[in-house]
């Protein structure tokens, strides 16, 4: 008999946001395959006109709570480059520490919190405590760490207020880097333990390849979240991130009130694969063992490995966080108070790699330091359109499956993406 | 006694009021003693239709929302508003400042006219319904939330401080911001957070709202000590106060 199938999932559980999966089939031909999503606006962009640039950092974090530091990092960043702001070297290593906690405690509550459950067949991770006791608390002490690292660092664990355009508000003592040191050696067997575990369900993974477009900064010697150029797999070459606009080309469809963005082809893909891609070369020695046991290439082109190439990230920034305590420490903490900020009109383009894929901001100020003019483009916006292709490809191959299956691979789909769903929205 | 069941929903926000949930870590083990949840759609798969009490997060913008606002509220003994999205309409009531039809066009150019952008001015969930408790702040405080579900969970009443976030800023022996030169809205917000932006560097931008009776005279006496004025505190002000009429 040929497949009549009509999958209807209003709103997408354990994703970040509001989402919806609508497929329908009759007679063994697949009528609709749509990737929905439907948040409500918030208008950042719009909503920024008229801030002074002291607290545009403030509002516009806000645009994700899961991702507060990358906004934060990407806005000030921007910012800077529109006054002309140079740092110093000690807040560009800061801030490049800082970060590694958010991709740490991101990546964990992603691959721990909410896709776990569905390689062990589970509907929450409070049903795997019973199951796996031990990994479970390895996974709250590593997501622990993550947050009591971006709290010595941002002042908060969520929507950081240290951060300041020219500095830092508050300075850790070097007691506290040292004491944040031994917290990073001592979790290194804990993440060695969710890798195996990880691994061991590693066959759980669906086996879908779709060959796309993935971008990610990349700069020269650095597995990089911080600094670097666009760099693309469809183009050798690489582009500075003021020129984000040329990459994004973000339109709009009726399916979707967040923008989708496409470069060289129909859909691109960012996140943890793209920049594995890109950067592997330059892993720490654990992360790069890691990928290997985990069966990671950077030909992969399975989207359901995103989350095993954030295991691997896990790694690297812990091994890469300790070689920043070194260096800071070697150097000693000095008391800089943030520079002085003779606002001045401009337009700067910040970026970061957000934990889910490249964070583009774009500010214009005027003489005052007042924002005049923004322009946000969130991971999840560059990741919809891919997510939509997927389900175009995948759907298909997966039709002779009962409708609970199809059902779940697509589900797991949208979550490989880690989607922030109300970010891309913004 | 069977134990309360708990269901969790969000609109438009960050999230960021969940994650504190989530990072509560494993005293959610605790709550799960004296509550049952039954809808958490971040976190967990399954969904209800019947619970007692209802977790809000975000703020309302369009009536799609404000009517499964409604149908939430019939359906939840006690309705609870999550951060400062819920309490107060938070950032989102920037949007407030400017004409709807304008910032669609801001945001989206022509194409903002498409029916599933359209947005409403930005509401708190008390302009629309009965509120019974408010967990305030951005985010909201992963202590303060469980404290204020273990209250529910037994019957009594949640108290929250009357007093401004200076009081803790001050426990805390925190150099006062105006010091720095900093306009800093300590002096009017409500405590309850235990002054952590202080703490990190950083003035108090009013995340928990104006405590219910400030003090506007000692106000005006540290803003004129320091050669500031009120108009210096409207910008801020508006990060996390902005009103339903426009305001420039």
């Amino acid at each position: 008999m040929l497949k009549t199938l009509n999958i209807d999932v209003h709103h997408v559980t354990r994703i970040e946001g509001h989402g919806n999966i609508h497929v329908e089939a009759a007679d063994g031909r697949v009528l609709k395959a749509e990737w929905q999503v439907p948040e409500a606006p918030r208008f950042f962009e719009a909503m920024l006109r008229g801030r002074s640039y002291q607290d545009v950092q403030t509002v516009v974090c806000r645009v994700c709570g899961i991702c507060s530091f990358a906004h934060s990092l990407a806005s000030i960043k921007a910012t800077e480059a529109a006054m002309g702001i140079e740092v110093s070297e000690q807040t560009d290593r800061l801030r490049i520490l800082a970060y590694g906690g958010e991709q740490l405690e991101s990546h964990v509550l992603h691959v721990g919190y909410l896709v776990a459950p569905d390689l062990v067949g589970v509907n929450s991770v409070v049903n795997l405590v019973a199951s796996h006791p031990e990994v479970v608390k390895a996974v709250i002490r590593a997501h622990r760490l993550g947050n009591d690292w971006m709290e010595l660092l941002g002042g908060r664990r969520t929507h950081p207020v240290s951060f300041r355009p020219g500095g830092f508000g508050k300075l850790p003592t070097e007691a506290e880097l040292k004491s944040l040191k031994e917290r990073l050696e001592k979790i290194v067997p804990d993440l060695k333990l969710i890798a195996e575990t990880v691994a061991a369900l590693a066959g759980r993974i669906p086996a879908f390849e779709r060959p796309t477009e993935y971008i990610a900064l990349a700069h020269d010697g650095v597995y990089t979240f911080y600094h670097g150029m666009i760099a693309s797999t469809d183009t050798p070459e690489r582009l500075p991130v003021d020129r984000f606009e040329q990459v994004v080309n973000e339109f709009l469809v009726g399916q979707s009130t967040a923008k989708w963005a496409r470069w060289h082809r129909d859909s691109y893909a960012v996140g943890a694969l793209a920049r594995f891609k890109h950067n592997h070369a330059n892993l720490h020695p654990l992360a790069a063992q890691t990928a290997k046991m985990l069966g990671l290439t950077p030909q992969c082109c399975n989207p359901y490995f995103n989350s095993i190439a954030q295991v691997v990230e896990a790694v690297e920034v812990v091994e890469a966080g300790l070689d920043q305590i070194e260096g800071l420490l070697a150097r000693g903490i000095k008391p800089e108070p943030p520079c002085k900020v003779k606002p001045r009109a401009g337009t700067g383009v910040g970026s970061v790699e957000a934990p889910r894929g490249i964070l583009f901001h774009k500010y214009t100020y005027d003489d005052n330091g007042v924002c005049t003019a923004a322009n946000i483009c969130i991971p999840t916006n560059q990741n919809h359109a891919n997510i939509q292709k997927d389900f175009e490809a995948l759907v298909p191959q997966v039709l002779d499956g009962d409708e609970a299956r199809v059902r779940l691979l697509l589900e797991m789909l949208v979550r490989a993406y880690d989607p922030c769903v109300s970010c891309s929205t913004h | 006694m069977s134990k309360p069941r708990l269901a969790i929903f969000d609109f438009a926000c960050c999230e960021g009021c969940q994650l504190q949930i989530v990072n509560m870590e494993e005293q959610i083990l605790d709550l799960l003693g004296v509550v049952t949840p039954v809808e958490w759609r971040e976190a967990i798969s399954d969904q209800s239709d019947e619970y007692d009490i209802a977790l809000v997060e975000g703020s309302i913008t369009r009536p799609e929302d404000e009517q499964r606002l409604k149908e939430i509220r019939k359906r939840a003994k006690v309705l609870v508003a999550l951060g400062a999205c819920a309490t107060m309409g938070g950032v989102n009531k920037l949007k407030n400042n400017f004409e709807m039809d304008e910032v669609r066009r801001c945001v989206y150019g022509p194409a903002g006219a498409m029916p599933h952008l359209s947005t409403y001015s930005t509401k708190a969930l008390h302009e629309l319904v009965k509120v019974d408790f408010s967990v305030h702040g951005c985010p909201m405080s992963s202590e303060e939330f469980g404290y204020i579900v273990r209250c529910l969970a037994s019957g009594t009443t949640p108290v929250t401080p009357t007093y401004p976030v200076c009081v803790e800023c001050k426990l805390r022996e925190n150099a006062c911001r105006f010091e720095y030169n900093e306009v800093c809205l300590g002096v009017i917000t409500r405590a309850g957070c235990g002054a952590p932006c202080p703490a990190g560097g950083s003035w108090c931008y009013g995340c928990r709202g104006p405590v219910d009776d400030p003090n506007v005279n000692a106000a005006k006496d540290i803003m004129a000590r320091y050669g500031k004025t009120p108009e210096d505190l409207k910008s801020r002000m508006q990060l996390f106060n902005s009103v339903e009429a426009p305001t420039c």
